[in-house]
Parts: C-alpha cells; sequence; structure tokens
C-alpha cells in the first residue's frame, strides 16, 4: 500500500471497529462464567458482582468434583498426547522423507476420513468395548482418543518433517545412523517446537472430550472435568450457577493456560490453518 | 472413518510394494515403511473393527441359531426399514441438514471469511487480541461454551437483557428458537477454524487486491469474487468440506444446551442415535444411523479428494 488516502484510512479504523464489535460477541459468553464465578448471588445475567465472594469456588473444590476428575482428565489426555506423539511422529517421517508410492492418497484419506470427532460412530465404539470387556478401562478411551486424533497429528507432524533441511540426517546416514538414531537426533534438536504443538493440540482435545468418556467409562470414579460440570448441572438444576460458572472456570484454567503459551511461543494457531493449506 | 481405512489399506505402501520388480528395492521400501505400523494398528483397532465386529456377530450368530447368512443380512436391513418408518427420524434428518446447511456452511464460512479479510485491515494489536478470543472459543470445553450459550439464551438471560434494554420483549429462546441457538452457538465455536484457514490462504494474496474490494464496493465485490474467490478456491473446498464433516458430528455442544428436546426440536442424528441407542436401549437404531452417517460422510469425502485430484497437484 503506497499510497494512504483518506478512504483508506476510514476503511482502516471502520474495518478496526467491526473486529472489534466481533470480538465482544465472542467474548460475551465467555463473560457470564467469569462473572458468576465469583458472584455471591449468582444469576444468568452477564453483569458485574454485587457482592463479590469465594463461595463458589470453595464449595466445588471438593476431591468428587474437583480435584479426581482433574486426575482423571489429565491421565486420559496425557497418555492419549504421549501415545499420539510417538506414533505420528514414526508415522510422519517417511511419508514425508520417502517418496513411496501413494503417499499422497495415504494423506488426503487420512486426513479426510478421520480428522474428526468421531461421535456418529460411538454406538458401534460402544458395542466394540463391550465385547472385549474394555469399559471402565481407564487406558482404552485415551487410546480411542489418540487413534482419532492420530490423523491430523500425522497431518502437522509432516509439514514440521517437510521444514527440516534433509542436509542434517544425510550427514547422519554417512556416518551410518540408524533409522531410530536419525529420528531421535532430529526430534531432539529440531522438531521439539512442533511436537509441542501437536502435544498441546491433543492435550486440549482430550481434555474437552465429554463425549467418549461419557459413553466408555460410567463408573463414577471414573468421571472426567468435562463430566463433572456437566453433573453439577443435572445434580442441582439450575439453583447453582455459581458453582457451574466456578467448576468451568477451574477446567477451563489448564487449557487456557497451555493455549495461550503454545500461542505466544510456538504461534500454534496458526500452523493449523497452514496445515489445511496443504 | 470407514472410508480412510478402506482407501488406505490398498493403497498403502505395503501392497504397493507387489509392483517393484527388484527384490532389494522391495525390501528397502519395506523397511520404510515399517514405522507407519503403529498408527496403522491403532486407526486399524479403533475404527476398523468396530464397524466390521457387528456383521461378523450377526453372521456369528446366525450359524448359531442355524439359520443362513442371508436371513442375518435380511435382519440387518429390517432395522434401516423400521428405522426409516419412525417420524423422529425424518425429523433428524431434516435438522441436520439444516444444522450444516446453515452454521457450517453459510454461518462459519462466511463469518470465517469476513474476519479473514477484516482482521488483515485492522490494527496489528487488535488483529492479536481479536484473533485470541475467536481462537480461544475455538478451543474451550464444548460442555463449558453449552452452558455459557445455554446461560445466554435463557429467559432471564443476556440476550434477552439486551434487547429489553432496546426496548423489545425477547421470547424464552431456548424454547421457541432452539435451532437457532444451537445454530449460533455453533458458529461461535467453529468460526475460528476456517479464520484460520482462510487467513492461510489469503497471506500470499497482495493487501492492495483485497483491500480494494472494501473500498470500492460494489465493483470491489465483484472483482474479489472473480479475482481472489479463484485464487484460494481449492482452499475454500477443503475447508467447506472439513467444517461440514465437523458439523455432521457435533453431539455435545447441542447436548448440553437442549438435550435434544424440548419435543426432538434438537434432535440432530448424533443426538438421536445416542438417545436410541443408551437412553431407549435399541443399540441396533444407534447402529444403523451411526452407518447412514459415516456413509454420507465418505461421500463427501470422495468428493473433495477427487476435486482435489483435478488440480494435478
Amino acid at each position: 500500500m503506497s499510497i494512504t488516502g483518506p478512504s483508506q484510512t476510514k476503511n482502516k479504523s471502520l474495518s478496526n471497529l467491526a473486529v472489534l464489535f466481533f470480538g465482544i460477541c465472542f467474548f460475551a459468553p465467555l463473560l457470564w462464567i467469569l462473572a458468576a464465578s465469583f458472584d455471591a448471588s449468582p444469576t444468568f445475567l452477564v453483569k458485574l458482582p454485587k457482592k463479590l465472594s469465594l463461595m463458589n469456588i470453595k464449595n466445588i473444590l471438593t476431591f468428587n468434583i474437583t480435584y479426581r476428575p482433574i486426575l482423571v482428565s489429565c491421565f486420559l489426555a496425557f497418555t492419549c498426547g504421549v501415545v499420539v506423539i510417538v506414533t505420528a511422529t514414526l508415522a510422519a517421517y517417511p511419508i514425508s522423507r520417502y517418496k513411496i508410492k501413494a503417499t499422497r492418497d495415504f494423506l488426503y484419506a487420512i486426513l479426510f476420513g478421520s480428522c474428526l470427532p468421531a461421535t456418529e460412530i460411538m454406538v458401534l465404539v460402544y458395542c466394540m468395548f463391550a465385547h472385549f470387556n474394555l469399559i471402565d478401562l481407564l487406558p482404552a478411551p485415551a487410546l480411542f482418543m489418540a487413534s482419532t486424533s492420530l490423523p491430523i497429528a500425522i497431518w502437522m507432524m509432516k509439514d514440521f518433517i517437510d521444514g527440516i533441511p534433509n542436509r542434517l540426517e544425510e550427514a547422519d546416514r554417512v556416518d551410518g545412523a540408524s533409522f531410530l538414531k536419525t529420528l531421535r537426533l532430529i526430534i531432539v534438536s529440531v522438531m521439539r517446537p512442533g511436537i509441542a504443538v501437536v502435544f498441546i493440540f491433543v492435550f486440549i482435545q482430550a481434555w474437552g472430550n465429554f463425549f467418549v468418556p461419557f459413553i466408555l467409562l460410567h463408573a463414577e470414579n471414573r468421571m472426567t472435568a468435562a463430566e463433572s460440570i456437566y453433573n453439577i448441572f443435572g445434580d442441582h438444576g439450575s439453583a447453582s450457577y455459581g458453582e457451574l460458572a466456578a467448576c468451568s472456570l477451574i477446567f477451563l484454567l489448564p487449557v487456557l493456560r497451555l493455549f495461550l503459551s503454545m500461542n505466544k511461543s510456538l504461534g500454534g494457531a496458526s500452523i493449523l490453518g497452514r496445515v489445511i493449506k496443504g | 472413518m470407514v472410508d480412510t481405512l478402506t482407501k488406505l489399506l490398498p493403497n498403502s505402501p505395503n501392497s504397493s510394494l507387489e509392483f517393484r520388480p527388484k527384490r532389494k528395492r522391495r525390501s528397502k521400501y519395506f523397511v520404510r515403511s515399517v514405522p507407519l505400523v503403529p498408527s496403522l494398528i491403532l486407526m486399524g483397532f479403533f475404527m476398523l473393527v468396530p464397524i466390521v465386529l457387528p456383521f461378523y456377530r450377526s453372521f456369528a450368530d446366525s450359524s448359531l441359531t442355524g439359520s443362513s447368512a442371508a436371513k442375518a443380512s435380511f435382519i440387518g436391513l429390517k432395522n434401516y426399514r423400521d428405522l426409516a418408518s419412525t417420524p423422529t427420524f425424518a425429523n433428524a434428518i431434516i435438522l441436520t441438514i439444516a444444522f450444516v446447511f446453515f452454521s457450517a456452511i453459510a454461518g462459519q464460512n462466511v463469518m470465517g471469511m469476513c474476519f479473514a479479510l477484516l482482521i488483515r485491515s485492522a490494527s496489528r494489536r487488535l488483529r492479536s487480541i481479536v484473533g485470541t478470543i475467536v481462537v480461544i472459543s475455538w478451543v474451550l470445553l464444548e460442555v463449558v461454551e453449552g452452558f455459557a450459550i445455554y446461560a445466554f439464551a435463557r429467559r432471564d438471560g443476556t440476550f434477552n437483557e439486551i434487547l429489553n434494554f432496546l426496548g423489545l420483549n425477547g421470547p424464552d429462546w431456548k424454547y421457541s428458537f432452539l435451532t437457532l441457538v444451537v445454530i449460533l452457538a455453533n458458529v461461535w465455536r467453529g468460526t475460528a477454524f476456517s479464520m484460520l484457514s482462510y487467513s492461510a490462504a489469503l497471506s500470499p494474496i497482495p493487501t492492495e487486491m483485497v483491500e480494494a474490494a472494501a473500498v470500492d464496493g460494489a465493483s470491489g465485490l465483484r472483482r474479489f469474487k472473480t479475482v481472489v474467490i479463484p485464487m484460494i478456491r481449492r482452499n475454500i473446498a477443503t475447508t467447506s468440506m472439513l467444517i461440514i464433516l465437523q458439523t455432521l458430528s457435533v453431539f455435545t455442544l447441542i447436548y448440553t444446551i437442549t438435550g435434544g428436546g424440548p419435543n426432538d426440536s434438537s434432535t440432530t442424528l448424533p443426538i438421536l442415535a445416542y438417545q436410541q441407542a443408551f437412553a431407549f436401549g435399541a443399540i441396533r437404531y444407534g447402529t444403523a444411523i451411526g452407518t447412514i452417517v459415516l456413509l454420507v460422510r465418505g461421500f463427501f469425502s470422495i468428493i473433495n479428494i477427487k476435486e482435489l485430484g483435478k488440480d494435478g497437484d
């Protein structure tokens, strides 16, 4: 833009205004959670609390409502993340480096078929879990969630490995290093940010997944964070929105923290856009 | 899921080895595709087995009772016929189509594109703040978002308070315009995805070309249609397809806001599958619905892969 005429300045402030408006619209529903958590007498309105109180938060900080669900969700999300990282890195490396025939088909199939939440096959998955007696087995849903997020993870990993110059490994291969050693070299030296992005992405998705554990884990001591929020609502009806909001807030914090750190240091979210572009 | 695997298996590196004449080359390709195995096992077990298992079991059952395999497949078809004759099923199909059309094809796509365009010309600071807010509404827990929207749309919620402030008397959104509320919720949640995708697609296009569209009004809009859109056509196709598939699967958001009710007015196919299987104990209906949605998804995937293949790259 070489000439900044008045029309362009006007254009700029107009689009600033529009962006601001949309930003507020997008943020408003979350404001309710923030406000109601600290309100002594919360309603369904977004408003500044008349009387600030930590009562809501104190009420939900019990083992059954908060701490155990956090542990369960952490376990699920962490297991899922680690499994995905290991298998996706292994799979992405040959896809990126060797031009094996049908690699591209493989990738398209992987991306389009299954990078999405698989709610429609949950009834079938439930039948399979029941058939093999996997219901209530804690690692099983983590593996299932890992398998559903694998495609996009492989895709993202491939994107990262594509960006690493081949020289590193060629030098290494001349020295006679094995595949695993070469891979480790790359991982340790160059791929750490990429792995962090994929891990956080998978972790956040698994953490927020309500449906899969809801179907596959039935015992009360297997309740996840998302289910705990849902239960507060179901148990008390609309009477305890303060606690509902407080609980939501607490379970949001780890996700927010992870997301913001990814966004800041690794430029995380924009990677997804690049990945889709292919 | 099933379409991935059926397409994936015959094309997988291992099976393409047959065409390689030299033995040494063959073993090299084999070794190189070994790292794919853990992913294939994981996806195969959790995505292929659930789909194949019911068939296997229906055949196993029929052999136990002595009836023929043909009978088993006949009973399988009967599930679909029974399902098709229930009014809730027809209702769910219409709702699902409306939901996908308005919230994905229209809502998320257009909002995402507008955002991507607007944010380009906004100030740097605002761009990063609002961009983050939009993406945050995408990564947060679906349950929480469901409740936030629920709180917003209640009779005593913020939405009506704003309408009151403007001198209008708002209805109880949660009952009268449920589909609308659910659609808005999904647009709210999903816009970030298309925004990121379109931002990435637009970034190599010169700013003048895009901004001129906004400044020149009608002629600019036409130029945007004839110049910019064709440049990112491929990206639009991919993004739309992903959004459609994602929206087809939305469960938690609808379930937390409405639970499917009242009177099935927000029962989309995933909700119906869940209700039939787990609330009414009719696992066979749940399975049938799941299979139908899978076929629809497979259909869309194939179209899109064909479409991408046309570009020849």
